[in-house]
């Protein structure tokens, strides 16, 4: 009985790793956006390590370094580059490199606390407005159409003008926003879910409400709320990236992309790289996770999976 | 030798508040149930029958929905004067109730061992201990075979029948007075159905569980319950004890039902039907909701609910013609 047992059992695992593999060969993983994704991640994570310069140590004497990596064979007799910086340098000879790194990071930090708020938020409410109904159910969806209705910019520039400039306020006006999708999804989905047997069943067997909330309809959301929170990230870094290219976030200065872009709006004609980089990062890394965000909707939504 | 009733129901009344009117779904049912009895409420589909049972328990669909009269009485304590706190405790414990799909009466999402244990743990207020073997005695008590392997069982990793047998075990994790099976075999096979009322059966004569079977199928009446209702249009038309009720059915309708059961060994070359359709709930006559439909209506059924008659022992009618 044991030997059987203990067959089967390293059948079974290796079973299991072939399995794994079959599978993700089977759900074809977006390799690209992963791996964009993964080197935006690490970036972020490892800033300090992988940056080879301060990124806000200003040196006059090697401002406006065009990138290396073209200049030493595209660029001419006259061209100002260096190996040192291989993404040139801004008007102040700030590292183009190490402040696309630490903007890595500013946007990553910005867009998950942004987000992951919005979504605790969204989901809570969104369950709350599903499962009560009723009066509950209309306040918090009215409130959330006016908070869809209202141009984020908008909104983030008011708060700026009441609460002051700063990661915190971006991070706000984010939010304001982001938890309305959520909530108006998750809503959705609840209403279908709480109509279920299993739910009724569970009242039966007299689960309090928030238990039914937390315990029964919760898991089964799980999957749609992947696909939004896969589908807003990129959403996020992009509004994060305007409001900061607007002067609403950080001090101008800070390694944030769209900063980067706004201060090198005014030499674009000579100085074509210091609005080009970040532009060219944001639009990578936002492609990235839109294209996550299709194939997790693909994959995960049972309505979309094809047999 | 007359036992105190464990449930006894009180000219109950829930009504539907709708923008087109008011839908009296249940309409002055009451009936009692006695320890270790089972009761059948019968009636074609709309007929009130689920909404009896779901203002029972407090669970009519909210907000349109709403239990306006009568008393429901668990044990001497009136249910519709509990809070929803209060009710939360009794449901489960004291009451109990199997719906009709066992397909999606478990949670998808957990496996069948982690939905009983839940349930036991909520049964006993923090008493962990030996939970998982309490909920492999409930899955082998509703005969299930191999019940440890079945623990880690998926929902949809099992047959109807077994998920029926698991939602059964949930509901006796409680251990409760009052059992409602709504339609609990309607969607199995024969076979299945068979084996599953017997189960049904052999628990309540362990436990002397008091069962209320709603279904449609004469012949699950006949086998399973002591007494049955016959319920039309939101009333309870007929109540008697199940031999009376096969061999003298008293109201027209009942009458009428028993007429619709093709017998095997009678060659017959049309199915009888009823005439009409039942009534629309919101637009109920004012007599006696099955008039127009009735073969014996005359004037007084159009104007009047006829009040209980009694016919037998135990057997009451609703219907003019037995006065």
């Amino acid at each position: 009985m044991a030997t059987v047992t203990s067959v089967a059992t390293t059948a079974s695992r290796a079973g299991w790793l072939r399995q794994l593999r079959s599978r993700s060969r089977r759900l074809k993983l977006p390799w690209v956006s992963i791996s964009i994704v993964s080197v935006l991640v690490t970036c972020a994570a490892f800033a300090n390590v992988l940056a080879p310069h301060d990124p806000v140590e200003i040196n006059m004497l090697e401002s406006r370094m065009s990138p290396a990596i073209i200049s030493a064979f595209w660029g001419g007799e006259d061209a100002n580059w260096s190996w040192n910086h291989p993404l040139g340098t801004d008007v102040m000879g700030r590292d183009m490199l190490s402040r696309l790194i630490y903007g890595a990071r500013t946007s990553v930090f910005i867009s998950l606390v942004a987000l992951g708020t919005g979504m605790v938020a969204g989901t809570a409410l969104g369950l709350m407005a599903g499962y009560r109904g009723g009066w509950v159910d209309a306040l918090i969806m009215r409130i959330a159409d006016a908070a869809l209705g209202f141009p984020t910019i908008l909104v983030a520039m008011i708060i700026v003008v009441l609460l002051g400039a700063g990661i915190q306020n971006i991070v706000l006006a984010v939010l304001l926003t982001v938890w309305a999708r959520f909530a108006r999804m998750i809503r959705g989905d609840v209403l279908s879910i709480k109509e279920l047997d299993f739910i009724t069943q569970a009242k039966i067997a007299g689960v309090s409400p928030f238990m039914i909330m937390a315990r029964h309809i919760f898991p089964n959301i799980v999957n749609t709320l992947l696909v939004i929170t896969s589908l807003q990230i990129g959403q996020v870094i992009l509004l994060e990236a305007s409001l900061s290219f607007l002067g609403l976030g950080l001090p101008p200065g800070e390694p944030a992309w769209g900063i980067m872009v706004a201060e090198g709006r005014t030499v674009i004609v000579d100085v074509w790289w210091l609005s080009l980089l970040p532009g060219l990062s944001i639009t990578i890394v936002v492609l990235a996770f839109n294209f996550f965000g299709d194939w997790m909707r693909d994959t995960m939504d049972p309505k979309l999976r094809r047999a | 030798m007359a036992q105190a009733p464990v449930l006894e129901v009180q000219d109950l009344r829930t009504y539907f508040f709708t923008r087109t009117g008011v839908v009296k779904a249940v309409d002055g049912v009451s009936f009692s149930l006695l320890p270790g009895e089972t009761l059948g409420i019968v009636g074609e589909s709309g007929s009130g029958k689920s909404m009896t049972a779901l203002s029972i328990m407090g669970l009519v669909p909210k907000p349109a929905g709403k239990t306006v009269g009568g008393k429901v009485l668990l044990e001497g304590e009136d249910l519709l004067q509990k809070s929803a706190n209060e009710m939360q405790h009794i449901r489960g414990r004291k009451i109990c109730m199997i719906l009709q799909d066992p397909m999606t009466s478990l949670n998808p999402v957990y496996t069948v061992g982690n939905q009983l244990i839940e349930t036991l743990r909520m049964r006993d207020e923090g008493l962990g201990r030996g939970l998982k073997e309490r909920a492999v005695e409930l899955l082998s008590k509703v005969k299930i075979a191999s019940p440890e392997n079945r623990m880690g069982n998926y929902p949809h990793q099992m047959s109807g029948g077994m998920r029926q047998r698991v939602v059964g075990a949930i509901a006796m994790a409680g251990s409760p007075k009052v059992l409602i099976a709504d339609e609990a075999t309607t969607s199995l096979d024969a076979t299945i159905q068979y084996q599953y009322l017997m189960l049904l059966k052999e628990i309540q004569k362990e436990t002397g569980l008091s069962i209320i079977f709603i279904t449609h199928d004469f012949g699950i009446v006949a086998k399973m319950c002591d007494r049955v209702a016959v319920m039309y249009a939101g009333k309870m038309v007929e109540l008697a004890p199940v031999r009376d009720l096969f061999n003298k059915p008293s109201h027209p309708y009942t009458e009428a039902l028993m007429r619709s059961v093709p017998n095997v060994d009678e060659e017959v070359d049309k199915l009888y039907a009823i005439e009409g359709q039942p009534p629309a709930l919101d637009k109920l006559p004012p007599g006696c909701p099955f008039a127009p439909r009735c073969p014996y209506a005359f004037e007084r059924c159009l104007h009047e609910y006829p009040t209980p008659v009694t016919v037998g022992e135990g057997h009451y009618a609703h219907c003019w013609k037995l006065v």
